[in-house]
């Protein structure tokens, strides 16, 4: 099962980049739902108590205990639908545009679809780090070649941003790998049992943190991001920022933290005050943005901020937080971003100040967009409410004040949200927008699946915490300090 | 009976589904009816349990599981009992009144079906808000009907200036909810539940730092000054009557602000631990009650008048908080929810007949064209201002006995004071609004008249409730019959508080305030009427009468102060720190890679098919040696 979510996309990737058959997004739109299913088969008859579900295992390089495994808990099946629910959207969305050659572009979306599972499923350190790079390497095509302005300077920064932090966390993991007794493994297990003295085990989560904070990204380590959200490919963009940037977050709770729990004291203090740092830092420049798309990469910032700071407090409450969140932010992301893309294929145009009025003459898409943006303010009974509530409370149980500063999040967040919100859609109509088309079939159905996922994730958050919930407990028992 | 009470609030919220999705496709009739017919139902309902919750006590039901984690379980559950099926009651019996009431009102806008569905979308969240059995429940519908209020702020939303009060409401609430969400998170870690029967229930077994007690208690009352608008948080509510006027007779009067008076109301156990919380609570109250309704001397837009007064009593009603006084200050609630519906939907009759005026400097006159609107304004205006034996008379003389008894004659003073403050800016509304000459265009007298039934009825109904609603709980020493009964069908929630002055003492306060106001209804009559002293043109308006009608310019201090610095800093964040310093930073880094990576080059012809086959090939290859 876990083998087959990595080889129908790696395959059809295969196939689309080879063949560059005609029909490339039916092929890859379907290849993705094919992923979907599944998933949903694959959460059937799932065991919650924190064990590997649907393991596999092969020797690679045996005498060095490098394993192919893949396996799911709670948590990398959450990661599991996270991807594989927002792929199909962020497919189905892109043929909204003509992405010339086709069957590059799809394959390359496929493409990062088979890394990211691989991501999610790896339990092998080795393999982790490889899906890690490769995930890269797509991305990095994607917004290069389907880029805006500036797009070769912009991904370059990015790429070698992201590689150089990947560096880091190799080092630190080889490190570790090391110190596993015998003839070493490579084996999630045996990586997280090695006692690390201190000042290694500082080393060791340095690294790893230099990785994922750039991948998140975490202050002050962001500044890749709103230059390559902006000029990127909408799709590109829903996939780092749906998806991509999660695999920080899930590598700090897989493996920075098991893995050099012994150093967390001397750490996590800077650790969590950058990551709230980043969240009034990013809310801040948020509010003032003129550009839509980049407006909400500075929220996805903050947004990212929280979530890091939740789950580095390392209680259940900002964990679980942190995990529902994801998803939730996931949906909502790409919903903001959609937005964008539709208000800039109409109207050529991402500046704020040149909207207004969109209300009257699309009034389907101030209903949906509204849902998407509540989602995103986290109001009650939208999806982005527990998640943001649990975080706050995780990062108020580390301490007190840094949950207080962070909680400022809600009030910068409904600043900012709001404000591009009348900004687009309340006032005077303009020549432009007040002939602005409303929502079209295909983005009926994108928008209108994820205003259903923000109400109902908002109304019926336990599933997705129930699912979480037993794995969530052995990891924090696990990790002792 | 338990398991109809769910559908009390979400009755409501079907409506808002069906002409939220459908509404625009149905007839006008169609959309109001299902709007208020929800409604009157919830109403029946709420009645059914009023009497269900009188014999057997408190209702419980739970619906499912939100969610549980580590220990707290966030349950969606209500909690039916003697102060929450009050607040029902309050809240479906006005709130139908006053769908209907904007049957009539909204019959010519465009976005009619919008506007039921939110206004069904409130009650939904509002019910949430007090029928809750725990505070998240209780989160949920404060922030919902903040939404709602954003919603309806911004309903005409092609004027940017509506928009801006609308965002401007949502953010400031939003101040409070933090405080209130942060009190959440301490209660949780020190009870261990967010229920209120846990928590109450436990407070008699556990020892707590009174700090830690007093904490809890300022960071709830913090959400409280943000929905029920009081210092430093009120600056919104007189903006948000940009909405259309039937919302700021349910949301920004009648109902969502008074949640913070029912929320101190609900955790009265808990603030009765803390002496200093509740000198708190007194003490914003109090500034709050003299600060607007000084404001609300000097205000000339009908509308903004009645908004600064319902500032200002909500004041009064934490001043009762604060003396100990819940069963008084939810007393007040009901006869404010009454009279206050009343004078705006009597307001949003004038503005209706008027054809869209506001400013009472343009009005004058009006009894004669709209007599029934004029009589219930009087009603309601009288029972403000606590002529004998109107609703407002019993509700706020409770609340000076208190005063007097808990916190001594200063502040009895200062809140007599503001009480007649209110006398006299309510007066003056009314005498200019209806007596004299009308000063209006010929084309606005032309337009004149007086509003359909759908407006007039819930009006009448309103003042019949104005007149009577203070027999519901009056004084022992007046023996009217029907002694503090309110007071006694809330002993099951809030114990009962008894005034210790003494028959004496507690006429001699009585008749003192009542002769006041008395004489300030007849005083102003003669000033605004006899000698028709009308308000100067905002230009010709000087020194002290300035300062005030332009509300001490507090918002412009607000702006000097927060906003502008905000905007600065963020501009300052975006383009020094971010893009010239921590991206140079990096840029500079950057550049030597390039120029390193520049050797590389030759080895590249620029095909990129061939790199990616070659990778996915490498990697297929690498899968496919495993199995081998």
């Amino acid at each position: 099962m876990s083998l087959l979510l990595i080889l129908i996309p790696l395959l059809t990737a295969l196939f689309l980049l080879i063949a560059r058959p005609a029909g490339a997004r039916t092929i890859a739109l379907v290849a993705s739902l094919a992923n979907l299913a599944v998933t949903a088969f694959a959460s059937m008859g799932f065991v919650g108590d924190g064990s590997f579900n649907h393991e596999f295992s092969i020797p690679w390089v045996a005498e060095a205990g490098i394993n192919f495994r893949l396996g799911m808990d709670g948590i990398s099946l959450l990661m599991i639908v996270l991807t594989n629910l927002l792929a199909p959207l962020i497919i189905f969305s892109s043929f909204n545009r003509q992405m010339e050659p086709e069957g590059r572009y799809y394959g390359l979306v496929v493409l990062m679809l088979a890394a990211l599972n691989g991501v999610f499923l790896a339990l092998d350190g080795l393999v982790f780090y490889i899906f890690y790079e490769l995930a890269l390497i797509p991305i990095y095509f994607i917004c290069a070649i389907w880029g805006g302005q500036d797009r070769i300077r912009t991904t370059l920064k990015f790429f070698i941003y992201t590689f150089i932090g990947s560096l880091f966390m190799l080092v630190a993991l080889l490190y570790v790998y090391l110190q596993t007794p015998g003839t070493h493994s490579f084996a999630w297990e045996e990586l997280v049992r090695v006692q690390l003295d201190t000042n290694a085990a500082w080393w060791v989560l340095l690294g790893f943190f230099l990785a994922f904070a750039v991948k998140m990204p975490v202050f002050p380590f962001h500044t890749w991001q709103p230059d390559t959200y902006t000029t990127a490919p909408t799709g590109g963009t829903m996939l780092l920022s749906g998806i991509m940037l999660k695999m920080g977050v899930y590598g700090v709770i897989r493996w920075m933290i098991p893995l050099a729990p012994e150093a967390i004291h001397c750490l996590m203090p800077t650790f969590m005050v950058l990551a709230v740092i980043g969240i009034i830092y990013g809310s801040i420049i948020a509010i003032k943005q003129n550009d839509f798309k980049r407006l909400i990469a500075y929220s996805s910032i903050a947004h990212v901020g929280l979530i890091a700071a939740g789950v580095m407090a390392w209680n259940k409450a900002g964990v679980q937080g942190g995990l529902i969140q994801m998803l939730n932010h996931g949906i909502n992301v790409v919903g903001l971003f959609f937005a964008a893309d539709m208000i800039e294929r109409r109207m050529g145009t991402r500046s704020l100040s040149e909207m207004g009025g969109i209300a009257k003459s699309a009034p389907k898409f101030a209903a949906l967009f509204m849902i998407v943006v509540l989602g995103s303010v986290a109001v009650p009974l939208t999806n982005g409410f527990p998640g943001e509530f649990l975080l706050l409370n995780g990062v108020w149980n580390y301490n007190f004040w840094l949950g207080a500063v962070a909680g400022l999040t809600i009030i910068f967040g409904a600043v900012y949200m709001l404000r591009a919100y009348g900004l687009t859609m309340f006032g005077e109509a303009n020549e432009q927008t007040a002939r602005f088309e409303d929502v079209k079939t295909n983005e009926w159905i994108v928008l209108g699946v994820i205003a259903a996922l923000v109400l109902i994730l908002g109304f019926f958050p336990g599933m997705v915490l129930n699912l979480t919930d037993g794995s969530v407990n052995r990891i924090l028992g696990a990790v002792q300090f | 009976m338990d398991s109809l009470i769910p559908l009390i609030p979400f009755l409501p919220f079907l409506g808002f589904v069906i002409n939220g999705l459908f509404g625009k496709k149905l007839p006008k009739s169609v959309v109001g009816m299902i709007g208020s017919g929800v409604l009157l139902v919830s109403f029946l309902l709420s009645v059914m349990c009023f009497n269900e919750v009188g014999t057997g006590g408190a209702i419980r039901v739970q619906l499912y599981n939100f969610f549980t984690v580590d220990g707290l379980q966030a349950d969606f559950g209500f909690l039916v009992d003697h102060l929450s099926v009050w607040m029902m009651l309050i809240v479906t019996g006005i709130g139908f009144l006053i769908h209907v009431y904007s049957i009539g009102y909204m019959h010519n806008d465009d976005g009619f079906w919008k506007f039921f569905a939110y206004l069904n979308l409130f009650i939904f969240s509002m019910l949430l808000l007090i029928m809750g059995n725990n505070f998240l429940m209780l989160f949920f519908g404060w922030e919902g009907v903040g939404l709602c209020s954003y919603l309806l702020i911004g309903f005409w939303y092609t004027n940017k200036e509506y928009g801006k009060a609308a965002r401007k409401a949502f953010i400031m609430n939003r101040i409070g909810d933090l405080g209130l969400l942060l009190g959440m998170f301490m209660i949780f870690k020190m009870f261990g539940s967010l229920n209120y029967e846990d928590i109450f229930g436990s407070l008699a077994s556990v020892r707590l730092d009174p700090t830690v007690i007093t904490t809890i208690c300022i960071l709830l009352f913090i959400g409280a000054m943000g929905k029920s608008a009081q210092i430093p948080l009120y600056t919104w509510l007189p903006d948000a009557m940009a909405g259309p006027t039937p919302v700021s007779a349910l949301i920004h009067a009648a109902t969502m602000v008074t949640a913070g008076i029912y929320l101190v109301a609900r955790c009265n156990p808990l603030y009765s631990l803390s002496p200093d919380a509740m000198h708190f609570v007194a003490a914003v109250g109090l500034a709050t009650c003299i600060f607007a309704a000084i404001i609300g001397l000097r205000q000339n837009d009908i509308k903004k008048v009645l908004a600064y007064s319902t500032v200002s009593q909500l004041g009064l009603m934490f001043v009762a908080l604060g003396m100990g006084a819940y069963a008084s200050a939810m007393f007040h609630v009901t006869t404010h929810a009454f009279f206050k519906a009343l004078l705006f939907l009597a307001a949003g009759s004038v503005i209706h007949g008027m054809g869209g005026e506001q400013d009472i400097r343009n009005m004058g006159g009006l009894r004669k064209a709209m007599p029934i609107t004029f009589w219930v304004f009087l009603i309601g205006t009288f029972a403000i201002s606590g002529f004998p034996f109107l609703s407002g008379f019993f509700s706020k003389d409770e609340i000076f006995a208190f005063t007097y008894a808990h916190g001594g004659k200063v502040w009895w003073g200062l809140a007599g004071f503001g009480a007649m403050l209110t006398a006299i800016y309510m007066c003056r509304l009314l005498y200019l609004t209806f007596f004299g000459e009308f000063r209006g265009t010929s084309e606005q007298e032309h337009h004149l008249h007086e509003s359909p039934a759908t407006m007039t009825v819930p009006l009448a109904i309103l003042a019949g409730l104005s007149l009577a609603g203070g027999f519901l709980n009056t004084p022992h020493f007046l023996h009217l019959g029907n002694e503090q009964w309110l007071a006694h069908w809330f002993s099951w929630v809030i114990p009962i508080q008894e005034v210790h002055l003494g028959e004496a003492t507690e006429w001699k306060l009585m008749t003192f305030t009542t002769t006041l106001a008395v004489i300030i209804i007849i005083v102003s009559y003669f000033i605004y009427t006899k000698k028709s002293s009308v308000p100067v043109p905002d230009a010709q308006q000087s020194g002290l009468t300035r300062l005030i009608a332009n509300k001490f310019y507090v918002d412009e201090i607000y702006d000097f102060l927060f906003v502008r610095p905000i905007e600065k800093i963020s501009r300052l964040f975006h383009y020094y720190v971010d893009v010239q310093g921590i991206d140079g930073i990096v840029n500079g880094v950057g550049t030597g890679v390039q120029k390193l990576g520049a050797g590389f080059r030759k080895l590249q012809n620029g095909n990129i098919e061939y790199y990616l086959i070659g990778m996915v090939a490498g990697v297929v290859l690498l899968l496919l040696s495993l199995f081998l």
